[in-house]
């Protein structure tokens, strides 16, 4: 059992209905990949083809998460 | 350079042990351009004229609207209809004569930016989209310049100075670019925090011309005013990205295609029984003679490609659209229907 804190930003925040939520794991594989496509099929995510994720405030990271990894989702703004 | 008064003017800054004479020298010397004059490029043009930089150089080819003043602070309600770089100008020059002030109402291109960067030492991006921001990155990668990138969405707001000193760029944060331009008008903006990203970009601006303090190169900044919880994410600079801009050069109908590969918009001006109709459902029909009636239902925030049968009527559509309801963002196809069905077979 492993616990991630997973941020969300932007447009995502809207449509996860929250800007923050701890997950926890039954699986002791999880990684990067599988936690967006996780999150993009539980909240239906529409744009997932631009959204970035940060590991530990390391953004374009990958591979398997540890305990207590914090992760973030971020999709690009356009406002100015 | 120095008028009247200098010492005077810029005393409290000078005291600044970062700044000093030799410093206020530097920002009299130094030429910055803003890529966009609303929310996020008045504040950075009112300090950096208040600074003393040396030229700045205004780029927008928009007009001052009422629903602006809200956030965009340089401009009073008498403005309203005008140029926004003409009145940026003229309140700037009153803040500080100084600064050399250059306004360009045009919309930056492939055309005007390689030129027009090669003039400046660094760029502050005030644009309000996509677009925009990948032709300021490529043309910035492609003319060796750094800039200093902001963007907001309702509370929060994104920072970042990119091609500083051999670190990443727009596309190694963004490699996948989105064509989900959400703009201010859109969805909301707290009025403050254009204040906030423009004056931190200004900010680091001034930084790097004084070659002091750290930069925020490598870092994205992300402000949350509603939360208090602001963040800093550490950037990898990847070189592919950088190479392949470096190899294409500017191409503004690559970077179309990138934003559009999500989804195409098409307006089409013909009739109804006008054959054949293209399967792609981002197409908004709607006929010559109904334009007037419904010129509302098109948006303004994003490239939209104007099709006919052959290309004519809608060439004819989009100098209507321009002359009479203030469309900058319209595209002619040129070869008509058949080219988006070729497009289409082929994808």
């Amino acid at each position: 059992m492993i616990k991630i804190t997973i941020k969300y930003f932007g447009v995502i925040a809207e449509e996860t209905g929250k800007t923050e939520e701890v997950l926890e794991l039954d699986s002791d594989d999880v990684d990067v990949e599988s936690l967006k496509d996780h999150c993009t099929s539980k909240y239906s995510l529409t744009d997932t083809n631009s959204i970035q994720v940060a590991v530990n405030q390391m953004m374009g990271a990958s591979g398997p998460l540890e305990d207590g990894d914090e992760v973030a989702f971020l999709p690009p703004f356009s406002g100015g | 350079m120095p008028n009247n008064g200098f010492t005077e003017k810029y005393s409290r800054q000078m005291k600044l042990p970062e700044v000093g004479s030799s410093g206020q020298e530097r920002l009299g010397y130094a030429k910055v351009l803003i890529v966009g004059m609303g929310g996020l490029g008045c504040p950075a043009a009112q300090y950096l004229t208040a600074a003393g930089i040396g030229t700045l150089g205004l780029m927008d080819h928009d007009l001052v609207n009422l629903s602006n003043l809200h956030r965009q602070i340089l401009y009073t309600e008498s403005d309203v209809g005008k140029p926004k770089v003409e009145v940026a100008k003229k309140a700037l020059q009153k803040l500080n004569s100084d600064v050399s002030i250059i306004s360009i109402p045009e919309r930056l291109d492939e055309n005007n930016a390689p030129s027009l960067f090669e003039k400046y030492d660094l760029i502050i991006d005030g644009s309000d989209n996509f677009q925009t921001k990948y032709l300021i990155n490529d043309a910035a990668v492609l003319t060796n310049k750094s800039w200093i990138y902001a963007s907001i969405y309702k509370y929060q707001g994104q920072l970042s100075v990119f091609n500083y000193e051999d670190g990443p760029t727009y596309r190694c944060l963004f490699p996948k670019t989105t064509n989900q331009n959400v703009s201010c008008e859109e969805v909301g903006v707290i009025g403050v925090l254009p204040g906030v990203l423009g004056t931190l970009q200004a900010t680091e601006a001034i930084k790097m011309i004084l070659n002091t303090g750290n930069i925020l190169s490598g870092k994205l900044k992300i402000i949350d005013l509603l939360t208090n919880q602001d963040q800093l994410i550490r950037l990898q600079r990847n070189e592919d990205e950088i190479e392949k801009v470096k190899v294409r050069g500017l191409k503004p109908e690559i970077i179309e295609c990138e934003l559009a590969s999500i989804e195409k918009l098409y307006l089409d001006v013909r009739e109804p029984y006008e054959e054949p109709r293209p399967k792609d459902s981002n197409v908004l029909s709607i006929p010559m003679n109904q334009l007037e009636k419904r010129h509302d239902e098109i948006p303004k925030d994003r490239q939209v490609h104007v099709v006919c049968q052959h290309g004519i009527r809608s060439k004819n559509a989009i100098e209507y659209l321009q002359e009479n309801h203030g469309f900058t963002n319209l595209v002619n196809v040129e070869d008509g229907i058949q080219s988006i069905l070729k497009e289409e077979s082929s994808s």
